[in-house]
């Protein structure tokens, strides 16, 4: 099976976001980059099917800068075989425009089978799956917490949840794209050796400018603020029920909440 | 300038070995803490197995021996994100150092094919017995024995080693005993039969560590398991202990820097008198210093390990490797003594931030401290390896040793004046010291040890100076000001007192020897206090 996997490189989840001085965006200079979280319970979904099925490959698919490709080779550590990054250097691109780079991409390849994070956890716009999958003319699920291959190799049953605690089992054709949640599976390490093999691995470059040709931007952005920083609060002492008057009282004429 | 290797020259790939290292003692070590601690039979050695499927004791074994063939630089990174827990540390730094770089090191062909990919894929877990109840720092004098059978084919091993770590569960020993009095190195199966092992110890810190005792009687080691020559035990047993003490080095940096990014968050969240105690200058300068020597062992443990590197990437042949690590064996000694007394300092430290939470159990700080005790007792106290470190010098003043690589050259002219400040200090106390006692001087151990201090602190000093000087990095300049104008005044006292001492209380005697030290050690007019704020700022989170 040809296995793709869209991967994306996102700041550490720990990163304290700071905006450039001028206001054009988020400083980056301070920034450790890491794989999107929920990336690597694809990639571990990836290599456990093809662990599964003999003479598979897994592929993975990034758009980004240089420094992107790391991403990548992290999920060659973890055992990924080769990659693709479609190099946005210098250009400006909006969700709809990765989507359709990351289409043409998954079009060209012709994956049996797409895993993706559900979200990635920078923007968190939940909805690169969906965009890739109808440009792709493809059917998708996400988030997906079981996956199956069905029998036929063409098929399988995954897992979704609901609202409720409920899930909705969902039997999809192939090809298809899965959006990967939490508790898929347990991502495997970055074993040692993996890492020593990841620089050998190769990675294809493409150029987003080529890929998008006169597709221009859907979305401009207005401008960067951070949210405003939260007051600090008000304690209130004493006996409950002087506190209770105190805290109606804050609640109708100051926070005019009630 | 003279180039070293700096934690700034880290590959990507380097790195990521490490973020697998910190990745596996997150996920898989922290979380049972507490059992490892308790002695959860059978944890540790599961552990290092599962340490061993994603490749973390494999890294310095050769390729063809189912390793990666790694460098000591690698090795670093691997050992310094592996300190988070030191029962698991120091199990995991003896199975891959002293454990297994003797059969690197010295083992035949045949040793080499037979252990080495069963020690790199955890089916076999690596001890080393050198110790006995009458041979700490002296070594060499054991009473275990060997003798050769009759028919030649193996030798007989009666005694009993004292202390040895992993020993619970080890399945391959380096044990040492002396054949015709001769020290010699033997490798030993758990199974082999007469071999058996004492009750733990009861120990002050690293709980969840094994350390037993080992008592052979009649044991058949076959005689191809002798490792290395017949007799020249001592050889390996230096040696390899050279190498512990720099990973031992680079396991005290790790915790340093552990326990350094722990008190900057605490400081700031305990808040006393209506503001954090982070904001006062007492507990700011505690971190500071704290950074300071910290940034001094981080320089000084990269810097060995990428010159042992470097060389070991040019030697032709094993024997040439081992020649390197007996030259580089100042900055070994120096990577082990200044990074215990670092960590026991950041411990000490960081207990006294955290106050009464410090020493419940509950913060974990107190677990650092008691179990940092123990590194500056073993792989040579620390007094053992100031003599050691005193003699070398002195030795290789007489004789400086063969290739051009070599320290001592580099501590007679270093082209780094203030550095070259403290090397000159040493070799003007070792110079009068020698003079006075001539072959007496080994005697004169006060004296040697202020010479050894002013070694190590130089070679401290000299590693922070030439980084902050390739990476030209402001708060690492100020760093090594701020150290320097500490530290340097310090150590001028002590000889200071050494000299007094060799003058024999003579005034007019002594008048000579201080002014020549005068003229060596310039006065130094630094600010400290700024350099304390600035260091303190850029660690403590705002």
């Amino acid at each position: 099976m040809k296995i793709g996997v869209l991967l994306k490189q996102v700041p550490d989840t720990e990163t304290k976001i700071k905006l450039k001085a001028d206001g054009s965006g988020i400083e980056e200079n301070e920034i450790k980059w890491v794989v999107n979280p929920y990336d690597e319970y694809a990639v571990e979904e990836a290599l456990k099917l093809r662990e599964k099925n003999a003479g598979s490959e897994v592929v993975i698919v990034t758009a980004g800068p240089a420094r992107a490709a790391e991403a990548t080779r992290q999920a060659f550590a973890m055992g990924a075989d080769r990659g693709i990054r479609i190099d946005t250097t210098g250009v400006s691109i909006d969700l709809y425009g990765t989507a359709l780079i990351l289409s043409k991409v998954v079009l060209e390849e012709k994956f049996d089978i797409i895993f993706a994070g559900k979200q990635a956890v920078d923007d968190d716009c939940t909805a690169m799956i969906q965009f890739v999958a109808e440009l792709s003319s493809l059917p998708h699920v996400s988030p997906v917490e079981k996956f199956e291959l069905g029998a036929d190799g063409k098929s399988a049953t995954v897992e979704r949840p609901v609202a409720g605690g409920m899930k909705e089992v969902i039997d999809i054709e192939l090809p298809c794209v899965l959006g990967c949640e939490k508790g898929l599976n347990t991502p495997r390490y970055a074993s040692l050796p993996g890492i020593m093999k990841a620089k050998t691995k190769p990675i294809v470059e493409k150029k987003a400018a080529e890929l998008l040709g006169s597709e221009g931007l859907r979305v401009t952005t207005a401008g960067w603020a951070l949210p405003p920083e939260r007051a600090t609060g008000k304690k209130i002492d004493g006996e409950p029920n002087v506190v209770v008057e105190q805290l109606v009282k804050f609640l109708r004429e100051e926070a005019k909440v009630i | 300038m003279q180039k070293i290797f700096t934690p700034e020259m880290l590959t990507e790939e380097q790195k990521a070995l490490g973020a697998t290292a910190l990745d596996f003692i997150q996920k898989e070590v922290l979380p049972v803490s507490k059992q490892i601690e308790a002695k959860e039979p059978g944890l540790v050695p599961k552990l290092l197995r599962k340490a061993a499927d994603i490749g973390l004791l494999m890294v310095e074994i050769p390729e063809e021996f189912g390793g990666l063939g790694l460098g000591k630089v690698a090795s670093t990174v691997i050992t310094e994100k592996s300190a988070e827990q030191g029962s698991y540390e120091v199990s995991f730094l003896c199975h891959t150092g002293i454990g297994t770089l003797p059969i690197i090191y010295w083992g035949s062909e045949a040793q080499k094919k037979k252990y080495l990919p069963r020690l790199a894929n955890g089916e076999m877990l690596g001890a080393y017995a050198l110790t006995e109840a009458g041979a700490g720092s002296d070594a060499l004098g054991g009473h275990s024995t060997a003798k050769l059978s009759a028919d030649g084919k193996f030798y007989v091993l009666n005694g009993e080693k004292l202390y040895i770590t992993n020993g619970g569960f080890a399945d391959l020993f380096t044990i040492f005993a002396k054949v015709d009095g001769h020290l010699t190195a033997f490798l030993v199966e758990r199974n082999f039969k007469g071999l058996s092992f004492g009750p733990e110890e009861k120990k002050m810190g690293i709980h969840g560590s094994s350390t037993v005792a080992v008592a052979m009687q009649d044991v058949q080691v076959p005689a191809e398991n002798v490792l290395g020559e017949v007799g020249k035990g001592h050889k390996i047993a230096f040696n390899t202990l050279n190498v512990g003490r720099w990973k031992l080095g680079a396991g005290s940096l790790g915790s340093c820097k552990e326990l350094i990014s722990r008190s900057a968050k605490y400081v700031m969240e305990r808040v006393q008198f209506g503001r954090p105690i982070g904001k006062f200058q007492l507990i700011r300068n505690k971190i500071a210093e704290c950074a300071m020597r910290t940034y001094m062992l981080e320089s000084l443990v990269y810097r060995y390990a990428g010159t042992l590197d470097e060389a070991h990437a040019k030697a032709k042949d094993g024997a040439e490797k081992v020649k390197q690590l007996e030259e580089y064996v100042i900055e070994a000694s120096a990577a082990k003594v200044y990074g215990s007394e670092t960590l026991q300092f950041v411990a000490d430290e960081t207990v006294q931030m955290f106050g009464g939470y410090g020493f419940c159990d509950d913060y974990e700080v107190e677990r650092f401290y008691r179990d940092c005790r123990i590194n500056r007792i073993f792989e040579g106290t620390n007094e053992i390896n100031r003599l050691l470190i005193a003699s070398t010098f002195i030795k290789h003043m007489i004789t400086p040793p063969m290739t051009e690589q070599s320290k001592t050259e580099q501590i007679a002219s270093s082209d780094f004046a203030p550095s070259s400040v403290v090397k000159k200090v040493a070799a003007y106390l070792a110079g009068v010291g020698a003079k006075k006692y001539a072959d007496k001087i080994v005697e004169e151990e006060a004296l040697l040890a202020v010479v050894a201090d002013i070694v190590i602190e130089g070679y401290a000093i000299e590693s922070g100076m030439l980084r902050a000087m390739q990476t030209k990095d402001k708060l690492q300049g100020e760093m090594v000001r701020t150290y320097m104008a500490a530290r340097i005044p310090l150590l001028k006292v002590a000889v200071r007192q050494q000299l007094v001492n060799i003058a024999a209380g003579d005034k007019k005697e002594f008048a000579k020897l201080e002014k020549a030290l005068d003229e060596i050690i310039p006065e130094i007019v630094y600010d400290i206090g700024k350099g304390m704020d600035l260091i303190a700022a850029a660690v403590i989170p705002a």
